[in-house]
């Protein structure tokens, strides 16, 4: 049985920069991930904002996680190909409390380092944003602030990891293990796997899998769903900025903002729950995020909503990120990756790299591998529509073609369910969720899902 | 996109050929214009009948009774012989109104165009209202979907997308649903519907009675649970009980909305409540240069009745590019 240098557990976003950075390093790496494809957990449904990490705890390890993560990206993202959509953020303050409590924001925006902030009065809000609602006082303008597609790059950085010989297992629980003298021995869905280091990356899952492997955990994960509503793409043209509320203790609040994608979100919503795997919607959350957004931007009344959809954060008892490396079991701790961990992936990566080399652990580092460049999703760029032999439209709403699907379903890291596919091209996820092209969708994934889109069916 | 130079002038261009496009184009061309387009992203004409697997269409347009595909053929051959150019696999992706000529760019296989038009008549058509719009509680599972995406799997396709499905409405889509089921051997557990009575003329409701699949009124679907498929829906009844359903799929049927989302991106005015630009008593929108036809203004109307709106329309149009409209 080979042995990796490191078993990393889960694909979902920290998983996937993990597995890049430490490829990158020059690591063996192996990827078990229990699901059929990566992002099936926490990573799946987020906000998509890339934070500068001016709201973050100063000082904390989440803060310079953000900022090296934010920066990474920034620096790689050219190459691979993944988009931005720039539109600053605001923080604006609706009512007195808020904006006495701008002053704070903003000193702790500067303690971080975001320097670029600025104050705007009403009259440069309404400038800025000529849609939004009556009454927003005073706002923070954060200009770095900005949108991603929340897939493409988790899926770009895994594809690098394996082009640098990754091996990496979906449908593969980590479902027990044990030290023997040099390394683990991991038992998992798919059989047994050696590694020299473990990294737990598993998410929600993150204390079942210190507790199942280890024995215990430091800590105890509390599922925390947030509800959103998408809009339709005819209310893109209506606002530029993020409008985020003044933040709490708790949680960042109802964001509104445009996607990358073209549309415009509202939520998250902030509801603890002990399940870890249902994200359910709920029709009284949706209508109120839907007033939340109606009443931020009143043209907003009367907009087709597009998709519904909720993810759960892995938040623990405690803010701050879990991470933590125990030298003598060769094992680290990646957990608790509340609400910033699309961000700090590349961070947190580069992190607990270091946390692996004080346990006397290096590699030669390799070049950065060349790998095809990211298909494009975002609306403001140019997508493969609208390039000739693309075998025609099949999704509508969203302009996915034909070569864009044939190509999910193909190459080193394929579309391992729907949901994979759906984030890889965005089909079906448009305004009518599959009205035209689901039947369409069937035939072109048969015989590829564990779980297809279309039953056997009888002959009649 | 819009270097692109513009490849094709015509007088008229219909974007959608469902019976009401189909319709509006044959009869601009009975109307003497010259050069009539029919642009449409499917790759057959037809629109929604060509998969309505099942009678009857077409007695208003052919004195008989047809299935959908059938009756989409004929409209399409009809159109044809009119005159009429269509150009299938098609997507209008955009609508420029600010020069002299409407300009219109689309995006096929053989790349994005640019099409110039003197006039614009959207037949774009109708869908059902999907879950999430609809904002049911629950989770996300495979198995959620519309009458049009069944018959789709059903007609077009030979598959089936559940077997033992949930479905929501009592509209006559509803119905036909429940022998849509039938052909792939699917069984629905039980129907259900919001208000207290049907959607539909009350007779027909001795179709899922025939059939044996239970019907609830009062009954609204207030959560979806399943992963990766339906696997149970929870109904909320009137007098404040509520049931659990195992199912393998929830089938959301009717609640037809305009597809309108070209005229929105274009800026027309548009009229909130129904979801569909503003028009004038001659179709016209807040551009009188762009018409819209089959519009839904009462329930979801028979492809027959969108028909002949189109034919109203085309005549209008007609009389608009002869300088015979009132202007708006
Ligand atoms: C509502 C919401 C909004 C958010 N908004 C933003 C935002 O705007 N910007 C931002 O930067 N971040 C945002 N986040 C945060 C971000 O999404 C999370 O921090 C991040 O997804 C956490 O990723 P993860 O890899 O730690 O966890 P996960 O994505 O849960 O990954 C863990 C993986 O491990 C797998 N796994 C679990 N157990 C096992 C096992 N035993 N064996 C094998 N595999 C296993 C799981 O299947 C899963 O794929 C938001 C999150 C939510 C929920
Ligand atoms: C499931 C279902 C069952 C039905 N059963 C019956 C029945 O039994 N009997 C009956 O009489 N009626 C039935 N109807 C109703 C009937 O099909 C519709 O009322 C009728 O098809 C509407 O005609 P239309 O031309 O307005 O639109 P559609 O038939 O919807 O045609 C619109 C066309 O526009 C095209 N289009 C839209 N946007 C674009 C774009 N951007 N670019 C290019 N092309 C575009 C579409 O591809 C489509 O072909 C049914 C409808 C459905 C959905």
């Amino acid at each position: 049985m080979p042995l990796a240098d490191v078993a990393i557990i889960g694909a979902g976003a920290v998983g996937c920069a993990m597995a890049r950075r430490f490829a990158l390093e020059g690591a063996k790496v192996l990827v078990l991930e229990r699901g059929a494809d990566l992002l099936s957990g926490a990573s799946k449904a987020n906000s998509a904002i890339l934070h500068t990490g001016f709201d973050a705890p100063p000082g904390s390890l989440e803060q310079a996680c953000v900022q090296a993560g934010y920066a990474e990206y920034m620096a790689i993202r050219g190459r691979l190909n993944l988009p931005v959509l720039e539109t600053g953020a605001m923080v604006v303050a609706w009512t007195e409390a808020e904006q006495a409590a701008l002053d704070g924001v903003e000193a702790q925006a500067r303690a971080n380092s975001v320097d670029d902030v600025r104050r705007l009065g009403p009259a440069e809000i309404r400038a800025r944003e000529p849609h939004l609602g009556e009454g927003a006082r005073e706002a923070l303008l954060v200009p770095r602030e900005h949108v991603i597609d929340p897939w493409s790059p988790f899926l770009a950085y895994l594809l690098q990891a394996k082009a640098l010989g990754a091996e990496i297992l979906f449908g593969a629980e980590v479902a027990a293990g044990r030290r023997e003298e040099e390394h683990w021995r991991l038992e998992t869905s798919r059989g047994r796997r050696r590694a020299r280091v473990v990294i737990n990356c598993a998410g929600l899952y993150g204390d079942v899998v210190d507790r199942r492997l280890l024995g215990e955990s430091a800590f105890e994960i509390r599922p925390r769903k947030g509800q959103f509503v998408v809009f339709d793409k005819a209310a893109a043209s209506l606002l530029r900025t993020i409008v985020l509320p003044v933040p709490t203790e708790r949680t960042k609040g109802v964001v509104l903002c445009r996607t990358a994608f073209g549309n415009v979100l509202v939520g998250p919503t902030a509801e603890e729950q002990q399940d870890r795997d249902r994200a359910a919607t709920d029709e009284a959350a949706l209508k109120a995020l839907i007033a939340r957004a109606v009443e931020m931007l009143p043209a907003l009344e009367g907009m087709p909503v597009t998709a519904t959809y909720a993810g759960l954060r892995p938040a623990t008892e405690e803010k701050g990120y879990r991470i933590a490396a125990m030298p003598d079991r060769s094992w680290i701790t990646v957990g608790g990756v509340r609400s910033t961990g699309m961000t700090a992936a590349l961070g947190i990566a580069r992190h607990v790299y270091g946390l692996y080399e004080r346990l006397g652990h290096s590699h030669a580092a390799v070049a950065e591998p060349e790998c095809p460049p990211m298909p494009n999703l975002a609306e403001h760029l140019p997508r493969d529509w609208s390039a000739a032999g693309h075998g025609g439209v099949v999704c509508h709403c969203e302009l996915v073609t034909k070569r864009e699907i044939e190509q999910a379903l193909a190459g080193p890291l394929p579309a391992g369910d729907f949901g994979g596919l759906r984030r890889r091209t965005r089909c079906a996820m448009g305004r009518c969720q599959g009205f035209h092209c689901l039947a369409r969708l069937a035939v072109l994934t048969e015989g590829r899902f564990a779980a297809p889109l279309a039953t056997p069916t009888e002959a009649p | 996109m819009s270097g692109a130079a513009v490849d094709v002038e015509v007088e008229a261009l219909v974007v959608g050929a469902g019976p009401a496009g189909l319709g509006l184009a044959t009869r601009l061309k009975a109307r003497g214009v010259a050069s009539v387009l029919v642009v449409d992203r499917e790759a057959d004409a037809g629109g929604n009948p060509r998969h309505c697997g099942h009678p009857p269409f077409g007695l208003r347009e052919f004195g008989r009774v047809l299935t959908g595909p059938a009756y989409a053929r004929r409209l399409a051959e009809r159109a044809v012989r009119a005159g009429v150019a269509l150009r299938l696999a098609t997507n209008v992706v955009a609508i420029e109104r600010a020069g002299e000529a409407l300009v219109v760019t689309t995006a096929g296989d053989d790349g994005v165009r640019r099409i110039a038009a003197r006039r614009l008549a959207l037949a774009t058509g109708v869908r059902e209202t999907p879950r999430a719009a609809r904002l049911v509680s629950g989770e996300r599972p495979l198995g959620v979907l519309t009458t049009g995406a069944l018959q789709a799997f059903v007609y077009l396709h030979g598959k089936a997308p559940f077997r033992y499905p949930l479905v929501v409405g009592t509209e006559l889509v509803a119905l036909s649903s429940l022998l849509t089921c039938r052909r792939i051997g699917a069984a629905p557990v039980a129907m259900v519907e919001e208000r207290a009575g049907p959607q539909c003329f009350p007779p027909f409701m001795a179709l899922p009675r025939l059939v044996g699949v239970p019907l609830h009124y009062g009954a609204r679907v207030v959560d979806i649970a399943g992963s990766p498929r339906v696997r149970r829906a929870t109904l909320a009844h009137a007098d404040g009980s509520s049931s659990e359903i195992a199912c393998d799929g929830v089938l959301f049927t009717g609640r037809f909305t305009p597809e309108a989302s070209l005229a929105r991106a274009a800026g027309l005015t548009m009229d909130l409540a129904r979801g569909r630009p503003v028009l004038d008593a001659f179709g016209r929108s807040s551009d009188p240069r762009i018409f819209a036809a089959c519009v839904l203004d009462r329930s979801v109307e028979t492809a027959g009745w969108c028909w002949s709106r189109g034919r109203a329309i085309a005549d209008h149009l007609a009389a608009d590019l002869a300088g015979r409209l009132p202007p708006p």
